[in-house]
This record gives structure tokens, C-alpha cells and sequence, in this order.
């Protein structure tokens, strides 16, 4: 069983490289439109961040803009 | 610190503990990692106001290109910070104060084929707080640009001390390092979707130096309503792990829902989720809007009591109201108007910006201490609402 799912994974991570994109370059209009980012100001998308991090208990993974928290 | 030990010049929250706001500013993750990000300058003015604390100040930020493959940026950001809250004045009889914390950052970034490289420096400043730090990240794009692999770490140096105290009888340190790791992954051509995985761990003197614990003492006249109160003990280390998972979808009249989940846990014992509900609308006279909700709810760190049964009940002992069991509702809303679209001299174009949030916190075992008439311990649970604004104009070049 361990054998047969090593495989799998081994030829699963080798067959990734050479993955056809399925989604073309001249299909990506709307995920190249301003609107589809996860963070369009990041100065502005910080600090909210930053209000959470200090607000809240939790902290990490907010996002590409989000920063590390010196709070104590 | 007793009622007698009255606190009268400047006392922190946690608000302004050294937070690092521009940890990773920069490093906002593209879609597609084989591209540096565009040259532009943001000067945005904040404001925090809710439950007696008022925080405002500017932030600017500049990105310039140097040549095909490098990228340079630096942030200056201020919080002027106004407060009289619950934290701290009702146990200590601290009085209201103000203070002022300026953070500098200074980054570059490197584009070298598929791969994009980071690195910041980071400087903050306060009258009883320092912290500096550094950052590097590492994005890779591949299978046709369709997923980018990005991998992030910091390290850094706080130190502590007391605006009451002479730097030479109290001063304190910690350590932190966040690991960040994060997949964006194009899912089909109207849909993106992102995963997001980071642990901090945190060593050294992890104490707001000002907040005090509460425990009950009905013989000693020098309390507030039998409400006691000592400097809080925390443990030394902390590590925390957090995992969010982000959605964005296309809607075919040009609009966008953005989605978000996020799990949270640390060896403190807290436990977190939040999720968020966004949706961008733009029109064709240049004009996007944006509104959203986020709900937030955690659990109690396992050293943490509203009020303890007696002095030094337990090793570690706190009464910080983010360390209690609490929920919070936000509700966003933002416009943005472009102008100069077609350029203008040496500018691509530029952007107005002014978004509103309303945040409702509602603590389940944090009581309102101001209430002295019924017995400790039995006062109303606490709750308050924050409103938080932020204006910024952006120019492109």
C-alpha cells in the first residue's frame, strides 16, 4: 500500500512539471483585471492588518500584504 | 500595583506595542511572481476610535523601479496615539495619555527569471518601545504562471521598558521569527484561489509591562471594589500556527466576491477563526466600490481569568481583554475614484480612496470593572464598537 501511494506521488510530482497550463495566457483577461487581486493597496490593506493584530488574540497568514506583529 | 500606585504619566496598550505594520508591506504576493510590482506612491492618513483609544497619523509609501530587474520602496508611518481605556485605568488609576510611535521601512526586491526575491528592514520607535527587524521572502512562478510558490521569513528584536522607569532600572527584551509559506493557485480563467500558512514563535519578555492582573481581596481598602490588581505574569515563549484559505471569483459584469477562512491556534491556549465576505463593484466612470463583513471569534488563553481568587493564585496570570474569550463583527465599505487614466507627463495614473470600518467587539468573560456597584467578579460583560477609517491617494508613474 505504502509502495503503490509512493508511486503515485513520485509520478504525480513528475508529471507536474510538464502539466499543459489549462488555462491560457489569452484567457486570463479577467484574473488580469485590477478588481481580481487579494490585495489591491497593500499600504492600506496593512494597516487594517495591523488593527486586527493588535485588537486581536490571533495572528499570521493575513495575506500577501500582511505583516508581522511586534505586539506584546 | 495598587490603587494607592497611581499611574499618572503615559501607559501602553496594546495597540501600540512596537506592532510592526510593515513587516511584509511589500511583499504583496502577485498573481504571477515573474513580474516586479509597478512604481507608485501612496500617502494614506489613518484613524482608529473605539473604547477610549484614538490612533491617527500618516503612512507613505514609494516603490521605484532601478533598472529591468530591481526594485526599491520605503514606508514612514505614524501613530499618534490618545488613550484613556479600561485596560489599564480602572485597576491602576492610570490617567489619560498621549504618545507617539514612528515606523521606517526600507526594502528591495529582485526579479531573476520566474522568481522574485525580497528584503526589508524595518525600524520602530516609541518612548518605552523598539523593535527592528528583517524580512526576506522568495516567490516562484511556474506551470505556466498558472501557481506561485512563496516562501517568507522574519526575525525580530524588540525591547521593553517603562515611561515611568529610568531606562537603567527596567528594560526588557524578546525574539520573534515568523515562517510564512503561501500557494496562489489560477483555478479556472474567473477564479483564483490562495492558501496561506504561518507560525510565529516569540521568546523573552512577552508582558505589556503596564497591564494588571485582578484578583479578589475584600480586607484591603486600597482596592477598587475588592478588585486587587498586580502587574500580569506571562510565559516566555509563545508559538502560534495560522492557516487561511482565500477565494476571488469573477462575476461575468465585471465585479468580484472575495472569500476568506482562516484557523488559528498557539501554545497559549487561544483558538481562532475568522472568515470575510467581500464584493468589489466598479462602473465605467472610474469610480469602485468595495463592502464586506468579517467575523472573528476566539477562545481564552489558558492563563487568563477576568478576576483570580488571590494573589499569585497561578505561575502565569493575565487580565489582557485579547487574551479572553470574545467575538468581533466588521462591517466595511470603500469607494475609489481614478483619475488621469490616460496619463499625465511623466504619471500612468492616480486614485482617491476613502474606506470606512466598523468593528463591534463583544467579550464573554472581560467584565466592565467601572461598575463598582455589585459584587467583583459579577459586573456587566464588556463591549465597545470601533470605528476605523482610511483616505489615501495613489499615483502610478
Amino acid at each position: 500500500m505504502k509502495k503503490t501511494a509512493a508511486i503515485v506521488i513520485v509520478v504525480a510530482l513528475l508529471s507536474g512539471c510538464a502539466i499543459e497550463p489549462w488555462v491560457q495566457p489569452y484567457e486570463r483577461a479577467n484574473l488580469a483585471d485590477p478588481i481580481m487581486s487579494f490585495g489591491r493597496d497593500s499600504v492600506a490593506d496593512s494597516y487594517l492588518h495591523h488593527v486586527f493584530q493588535a485588537r486581536e488574540g490571533a495572528r499570521g497568514a493575513e495575506g500577501g500584504s500582511g505583516g508581522g506583529c511586534g505586539c506584546n | 500595583m495598587r490603587k494607592g500606585d497611581r499611574v499618572v504619566a503615559v501607559v501602553a496598550t496594546s495597540f501600540q506595542r512596537g506592532c510592526l505594520l510593515a513587516g511584509v508591506l511589500g511583499f504583496a504576493i502577485p498573481l504571477m511572481a515573474a513580474v516586479l510590482p509597478v512604481d507608485r506612491v501612496d500617502v494614506l492618513y489613518h484613524s482608529y476610535n473605539g473604547g477610549g483609544l484614538t490612533v491617527n497619523g500618516p503612512s507613505i509609501m514609494a516603490r521605484k523601479q532601478l533598472g529591468k530587474k530591481t526594485s526599491v520602496w520605503g514606508n514612514y508611518y505614524v501613530d499618534s496615539i490618545t488613550s484613556a481605556t479600561i485596560d489599564v485605568d480602572v485597576l491602576t488609576g492610570a490617567s489619560t495619555y498621549r504618545e507617539e510611535r514612528i515606523e521606517k521601512t526600507l526594502g528591495v526586491d529582485f526579479l531573476q527569471g520566474k522568481t522574485t526575491m525580497g528584503l526589508a528592514y524595518t525600524n520602530s520607535e516609541e518612548q518605552d518601545f523598539s523593535a527592528n527587524s528583517v524580512h526576506y521572502s522568495v516567490s516562484h512562478s511556474m506551470f505556466g504562471d498558472l501557481t506561485t510558490v512563496s516562501l517568507g521569513y522574519s526575525r525580530g528584536w524588540d525591547e521593553i521598558w517603562r515611561s515611568t522607569q529610568s531606562k537603567s532600572s527596567f528594560v526588557e527584551e524578546a525574539k520573534r521569527q515568523n515562517f510564512r509559506l503561501s500557494l496562489s493557485q489560477v483555478v479556472t480563467k474567473n477564479l483564483l484561489m490562495e492558501l496561506g500558512l504561518e507560525t510565529v514563535t516569540d521568546e523573552g519578555y512577552l508582558n505589556n509591562p503596564y497591564r494588571a492582573y485582578s484578583y479578589v481581596d475584600a480586607s484591603n481598602p486600597g482596592c477598587i471594589n475588592d478588585r486587587c490588581s498586580l502587574t500580569e505574569q506571562y510565559p516566555n515563549t509563545r508559538t502560534s500556527h495560522a492557516v487561511a484559505i482565500r477565494g476571488l471569483y469573477y462575476l461575468p459584469y465585471r465585479a468580484a466576491i472575495k472569500t476568506e477562512y482562516r484557523v488559528f491556534s498557539d501554545t497559549w491556549g487561544i483558538q481562532a477563526s475568522n472568515y470575510e465576505v467581500a464584493y468589489t463593484h466598479p462602473t465605467k466612470s472610474g469610480w469602485v466600490f468595495d463592502v464586506k463583513y468579517r467575523y472573528y471569534s476566539q477562545t481564552r488563553a489558558d492563563f487568563y481569568s477576568d478576576l483570580f481568587a488571590r494573589e499569585g493564585e497561578f505561575e502565569f496570570m493575565a487580565r489582557d481583554k485579547e487574551l479572553s474569550t470574545y467575538e468581533t463583527r466588521t462591517f466595511g465599505a470603500a469607494a475609489s475614484y481614478e483619475f488621469l487614466t490616460r496619463g499625465w507627463h511623466f504619471l500612468d495614473k492616480g486614485s482617491m480612496n476613502i474606506t470606512l470600518d466598523h468593528i463591534q467587539y463583544d467579550y464573554k468573560n472581560f467584565r466592565d470593572a467601572r461598575v463598582n456597584n455589585v459584587a467583583p467578579g459579577s459586573e456587566p460583560l464588556y463591549q465597545f464598537s470601533a470605528n476605523v477609517m482610511r483616505v489615501f491617494v495613489s499615483v502610478w508613474y
